[in-house]
């Protein structure tokens, strides 16, 4: 153990006096003896800013992808008395940042799973946490309650600067029940922050303080550079999501979850858009087959969508 | 039941926050390869659905300005445009455009901001939206004005439901438009003026623009063809994907598409995915070949005009959408489909 700074004066006062050098050098003695003390503190114990990195992943629970969903009777929303899951995109997030740290071990200080959902959200978190992330954040909402992305961005600033500093945080491209896209975007511009939206590939480089990234545009693939801090999302091609093992979901159990409410971050949730209506699509009347390439021809003849052929 | 409250206080709150009768819209003219997009061209249609005055703005390097503006001026509908230049600006990089649409959205007192649903609009307004406080709303199918202002509808959960929006907020509308669902401008003998507008220099950009790998393609684009012939995991390989689209695709004049499956087992490349996470297309014809119909995939394409799957399971859930099912082996069934059909004119 280094001596406290005010034992290092005494010790270095005792000295200076049971060797007899005269009063005015003992100012000196302690002002080495500080600077010394200060820089050997700042070169070893101190990690510089950038060599751990913390990441924070927002996750959303929605209605399972291979669910089919059906409209509620009332068309203020579909019936969500069925399997949920981690949104697909999120739990791509996930393992990113799990995969990070196992890359470039030394380097990631922490991983933080965030949500923003009813109690029941909770089994999502600890999802994330049995796939790697080392705490939670839950920000408790009503069920019933509609959170925009706006506000769900609003909140995760509030959580950043509440819980941060975060480096990196990795979110899904878009959530599967809203289909928003829109949250990833909203936080970078609230922070101020670089933004790599669609990402497929990410390679962060420590030393240049940013991170390589592969979009997937339209039209093919696009690379950036971020300066870190900065906010990533998710393409569905970035990697393939582990499933936690058993002892994994066990341990998980025992990490640490933190609960806010979205009062305690001073974020009002208040939605912006009012829902007028939900209702079911036009439905197709598909469903019919044809025997053989003449008739699917003659079909599409009849149909009149053949090029030339009308 | 939660709603309750609201629709007590619905009369007082459009009262308050009714459109301006005439609504005022800033248009984010995209370009690709020196033309406006496809998908622009869809959402000034949506524009001018709202009625009102539509703004074009168009931003690029000096180059890529020069080569598209005298294109964007012919284009019907747009009232003005608004041209800014700067190299900063030549890879449409959020955060290099953000504060030029603040400042100009702030000074002009526009009311509503209209953009396709792209992979840069998709980027870029969310981060705009959260620096003005507005929650904007992606990839709308429908637009009306009514007497207590406007409503928007989007699809969510994968096009599975239709969800109605009346925003209840003081300030702009920030919308994208999903290009399919509304038709494209058109280009004509207007002559729309020009006004240059200052870029907005940042001393420093958090985020660089490296590279661009773009699919090359002599195909017609994938999210604005007329026919669409897509493959699925049955094509087996990347060769044999091509072996038996391409022909198909030639001799219909048609844009090539493929299913997540195709796609993450390296049949084709991403940008050919069509899906609930890929492109939205809804051409009048529509060929699935070798796609069960995930709610994925059928997210992606169902709004075709003509739906035709091929496909040796009779159960696969493409079946119950197509408008003619051919069950049977794709690797005959497709060959036989080139032969029979009649030539393009």
């Amino acid at each position: 153990m280094l001596p406290s700074a005010r034992e290092k004066l005494v010790l270095q006062g005792a000295v200076s006096g049971e060797l007899g050098l005269p009063a005015a050098a003992l100012p000196l003695f302690s002002f080495v003896a500080v600077a010394l003390f200060i820089s050997l503190y700042l070169l070893t114990m101190r990690p510089t800013p950038r060599s751990l990195l913390r990441i924070l992943v927002p996750v959303k629970r929605c209605v399972d992808y291979a669910v089919k969903i059906r409209v509620n009777a009332q068309q203020t929303g579909v019936e969500t008395n069925v399997k949920h899951s981690m949104n697909p995109f999120d739990e791509i997030a996930v393992e990113e940042a799990v995969r990070l740290r196992e890359r470039m071990k030394d380097s990631i200080k922490g991983i933080t799973a965030v949500t923003i959902g009813p109690s029941k959200a909770q089994e999502t978190l600890r999802t994330a946490l049995a796939m790697g992330a080392d705490d939670a954040v839950h920000v408790e909402v009503p069920e019933s309650a509609n959170v925009e992305p706006l506000a769900v961005a609003k909140l995760l600033r509030a959580v950043i600067e509440k819980k941060g500093p975060y480096e990196l945080v990795i979110l899904g491209k878009q959530a599967i029940d809203d289909d928003a896209g829109q949250t990833g975007q909203m936080l970078a511009g609230l922070m101020g922050w670089g933004q790599a939206t669609f990402a497929s590939k990410l390679e962060v480089d420590e030393a240049k303080g940013s991170v390589d990234v592969t979009r997937e545009v339209d039209g093919g693939l696009e690379q950036i550079r971020v300066k870190l801090p900065a906010i990533i999302t998710a393409d569905l091609r970035l990697n393939e999501p582990r499933y936690a093992s058993l002892p994994n979901i066990m341990k998980a159990k025992k990490k640490p979850l933190e609960k806010f409410k979205p009062e305690d971050l001073g974020v009002d949730i208040t939605p912006r858009l009012q829902v007028l209506k939900v209702t079911e699509p036009p439905k197709r009347v598909g469903g019919q087959k044809v025997e053989n390439v003449d008739e699917l021809i003659a079909k599409l003849k009849e149909a009149g969508v053949l090029p030339g052929a009308a | 039941m939660f709603l309750r409250p609201v629709a007590i206080l619905r009369p007082t709150l459009t009262r308050l926050y009714a459109t301006p009768a005439q609504p005022s819209t800033l248009l984010y003219l995209e370009h690709a390869g020196g033309k406006i997009t496809g998908g622009s061209l869809s959402a000034l249609t949506a524009a001018k659905a709202l009625g009102g005055d539509v703004t074009g703005i168009l931003v690029g390097s000096n180059e890529q300005v020069d080569d598209v503006l005298p294109k964007a001026t012919k284009v019907e509908g747009l009232t003005k445009i608004l041209a800014s230049r700067s190299p900063s600006y030549s890879h449409a990089v959020p955060e290099a455009l953000v504060p030029l649409f603040a400042k100009l959205v702030q000074e002009k007192g526009f009311t509503h901001l209209f953009s396709s649903t792209s992979s840069t609009s998709k980027s870029l307004l969310p981060r705009l939206a959260a620096q003005l406080d507005v929650q904007p709303i992606s990839d709308v199918t429908s637009i009306s004005l009514e007497s207590d202002g406007d409503v928007y509808t989007r699809p969510i959960y994968a096009g599975n439901a239709i969800s109605t929006v009346k925003p209840t907020f003081e300030g702009i509308r920030i919308i994208t438009v999903r290009g399919t669902a509304f038709p494209q401008a058109t280009t004509g003998s207007s002559e729309a003026p020009v006004e240059e507008v200052n870029p907005i220099e940042l001393s420093e950009v958090p985020t660089e623009h490296l590279k661009t790998m773009a699919t090359e393609s002599s195909r017609p684009e994938l999210g604005s063809s007329d026919i669409v012939v897509s493959g699925g995991r049955a094509l087996k390989s990347a060769k044999i994907f091509d072996e038996t689209l391409t022909p198909l695709a030639d001799k219909l004049g048609a844009a090539i598409g493929a299913s997540r499956a195709a796609v993450d087992a390296g049949y084709a490349d991403n940008s050919l995915q069509v899906g609930q996470t890929g492109k939205i297309v809804a051409p009048s014809l529509y060929i699935a070949v070798g796609i069960s119909g995930a709610i994925q995939h059928l997210a992606g394409m169902k709004d075709s005009k003509v739906i035709v799957a091929i496909n040796k399971d009779p159960d696969a859930p493409i079946f119950q959408v197509a408008d003619a099912g051919l069950v049977a082996d794709l690797f005959a069934a497709v060959p036989e489909l080139v032969n029979k059909l009649p030539d393009r004119k």
